[in-house]
């Protein structure tokens, strides 16, 4: 267990730059979601710190100690690979026992290791598999044991979760974080879900063409966005621009956003509200329905306002009222007004 | 209703695979029943020769000590070339499938193919020439080191070895490069990551896992060198009498085609028998 801190970490691969000067701190002990979309240099980021990228400038700390010079195999270090990496010519308690037997651990030793490992990601009477022989999620969980049974300084989680089916997807989420909470390993783990990613990380960080955008807790990420491209990774956001002035956001169509400051505000959809009638709240706008989409439980208006798109979501009924299309008030309390700068 | 399916099946597949057993009949089958039968004869049933069958030719094999010798020959022969060349292609095809990369791999896949294309004979010659005393080799060595140093490797068995090294190396290497180049990256990186040296990644996970493409490799090339003539013959001159070479002269220069089929018969049976004993070995490092 140890803190990890990367200090302007730049790579740069053939001229486009997969990181750009990137500075963060990862909390010891804590589990930190990287996350942004592909060519966003967080997987670049994420080997920069294993050790299989070099990077062109910048610092990398495992613990307090600098690593850049330390190769991979002395890192100390467990990595779950997007493909998990099994050794095809070992058996699943090979597999694990593996890294033990790297380090020469005793024989009585390893093999007591390895059963509490599997134990741990419920495996225990599959230590005789062959690795063809189990399915997705079962391959995921033993390349979970394996990384973690040497007790590394930090966990590397690449994509970890990409190749299974949804459902499988959710069940290995709950697993991943109970895991992470039992064995107490600062993990760092990349994705482009993003629902992965708030639903596992205590922090994350939000990369975009090799710079690192936002960091933070998820929940303070994600009421608090700040920048449009932020508020529209993390969640959906419908984002209206206007002209500020001293009482708030002035619309093109005269309307105002009372205590809105900025040129650009977002509205996540959850809290948009559809009306037939002119709402008597401070916000409001006019806007037409396109569509009403049935998705089960939850359902989605699309919206037009003056050519953008905007969208609504709520529980299916809460739009029972509404047409197919026609003529809408919008509006939503000022307080899920998110103001976002540049 | 899955009975009449199953035998659609079944038509389909046999259609489908006529051609090819009708050209294993012809161009393997037939050709091996008429020397099984030739082994058999006194004489060639060509002409208005006398022939009648007998087991004479093989008795003649069984009883002389020359061919056991001369086959223990051939076998050491084939060991040592099969070995010389696993232990130098090997590393080649590591270095193309794991090291270098682009242009670079084409360019060095050129090199290791160009054996394939230049007629064997054109390249014997070469090495003989290579070889020999005063020759390239001698000339160069001669250039190098400032006392007078006279080689001649021509009319030797390193002469023979060095030549069926040369041929035959590209099967291995391209075998190898096969199975290394399915070895996926991630295997080594999280080899890595879990603390493994080089070694370790070499005799765990990377021979391990490339052990089919070597052994068939090995295999490919261990039996037609054992039956080998042209090498031992060109390189080796007085040294170069091998099984292979007898079998040719039967055919070639004595005119005994019973005998030469009856002493390429029992090659074939030695190999079956060796790659039958060693395949439960085989089968085992392949796990």
């Amino acid at each position: 267990m140890a803190q990890v801190r990367v200090e302007g970490l730049t790579k740069t691969y053939g001229g486009a730059r997969a990181l750009d000067a990137v500075s963060l701190s990862f909390p010891d002990g804590g589990f930190f979601g990287l996350l942004g979309p592909s060519g966003s240099g967080k997987t670049t980021l994420l080997r920069a710190i294993a050790g299989f990228v070099v990077p062109d400038a910048g610092r990398v700390f495992i613990g307090d100690a600098p690593v850049e010079n330390v190769p991979v195999e002395a890192r100390e270090i467990g990595m779950v690979f997007q493909n998990y990496a099994l050794f095809p010519n070992m058996t699943v308690a090979q597999n694990v026992a593996f890294g033990l037997e790297v380090r020469k651990v005793a024989a009585a030793e390893r093999a007591r290791r390895v059963a509490e490992a599997l134990e741990l990601v419920q495996l225990g009477p599959f230590g005789a598999r062959k690795t063809n022989e189990l399915s997705g999620g079962q391959r995921q969980r033993v390349a979970m044991a394996r990384a973690i049974v040497t007790r590394p300084r930090v966990l590397l989680l690449d994509e970890p979760l990409s190749a299974l089916d949804k459902a499988l997807r959710v069940d290995m989420q709950i697993e991943l974080k109970r895991i992470q909470r039992e064995v107490g390993i600062t993990t760092i783990f990349v994705t482009h879900d993003q629902e992965e990613a708030l639903t596992l990380s205590d922090r994350i960080g939000i990369l975009k063409d090799g710079r690192l955008v936002r960091h933070g807790p998820p929940r303070e990420v994600y009421d608090d966005p700040r920048d449009a491209f932020t508020a529209r990774f993390l969640g959906e956001a419908n984002l209206i621009s206007g002209v500020p002035e001293a009482g708030g956001l002035r619309l093109p169509d005269g309307g105002l956003i009372a205590g809105a400051r900025t040129a650009t505000v977002a509205v996540r959809p959850e809290n948009l509200r559809i009306s037939l009638c002119e709402p008597q709240g401070p916000v409001r706008l006019r806007a037409r329905l396109r569509q009403r989409i049935f998705a089960g439980a939850m359902g989605t208006c699309v919206l037009d306002w003056r050519g953008e798109a905007l969208k609504a979501v709520g529980r299916d009924r809460d739009f029972a009222d509404l047409p197919g299309e026609g003529e809408v008030w919008l509006t939503w309390d000022a307080d899920d007004t998110i103001a976002l700068e540049g | 209703m899955s009975g009449n399916l199953a035998r659609k099946d079944r038509t389909r597949a046999a259609l489908l695979l006529a051609p090819a057993y009708l050209w294993l009949t012809l161009a393997v089958f037939l050709p091996l029943s008429a020397m099984a039968f030739f082994s058999f004869l006194s004489d060639v049933p060509f002409g208005d020769r006398d022939w009648h069958v007998t087991l004479d030719n093989y008795r003649a094999v069984f009883e002389s000590g020359t061919y056991a010798t001369l086959l223990w020959k051939s076998l050491k022969l084939g060991m040592t070339v099969t070995a010389l060349s696993v232990l130098i292609g090997f590393p080649c095809a590591f270095v193309l499938a794991k090291v270098i990369r682009g242009r670079a791999r084409e360019a060095m896949f050129l090199l290791v193919i160009l054996p394939f294309w230049s007629n064997s004979l054109v390249r014997i010659f070469s090495w003989a020439i290579v070889l020999r005393g005063n020759g390239v080799l001698s000339g160069l060595i001669d250039a190098i080191l400032p006392w007078d140093v006279r080689i001649n490797l021509m009319f030797s068995p390193t002469a023979i070895v060095i030549g069926l090294v040369h041929s035959y190396l590209p099967y291995v290497i391209l075998t190898s490069y096969l199975a290394l180049q399915a070895i996926d990256d991630s295997l080594i990186e999280a080899a890595r990551s879990l603390g493994a040296r080089r070694r370790t990644i070499l005799l765990r996970l990377i021979l391990p896992l490339a052990a089919p493409g070597i052994i068939a490799g090995a295999v490919l090339i261990f039996v037609p060198v054992v039956g080998s003539f042209m090498e031992p013959r060109l390189l080796g001159g007085r040294l170069g009498t091998y099984y292979g070479t007898v079998i040719e002269d039967q055919f070639v220069a004595v005119f005994n085609w019973p005998l030469g089929a009856a002493l390429s018969f029992v090659l074939l049976a030695v190999i079956l028998t060796i790659l039958a004993l060693a395949s439960p070995a085989l089968r085992r490092s392949q796990r």
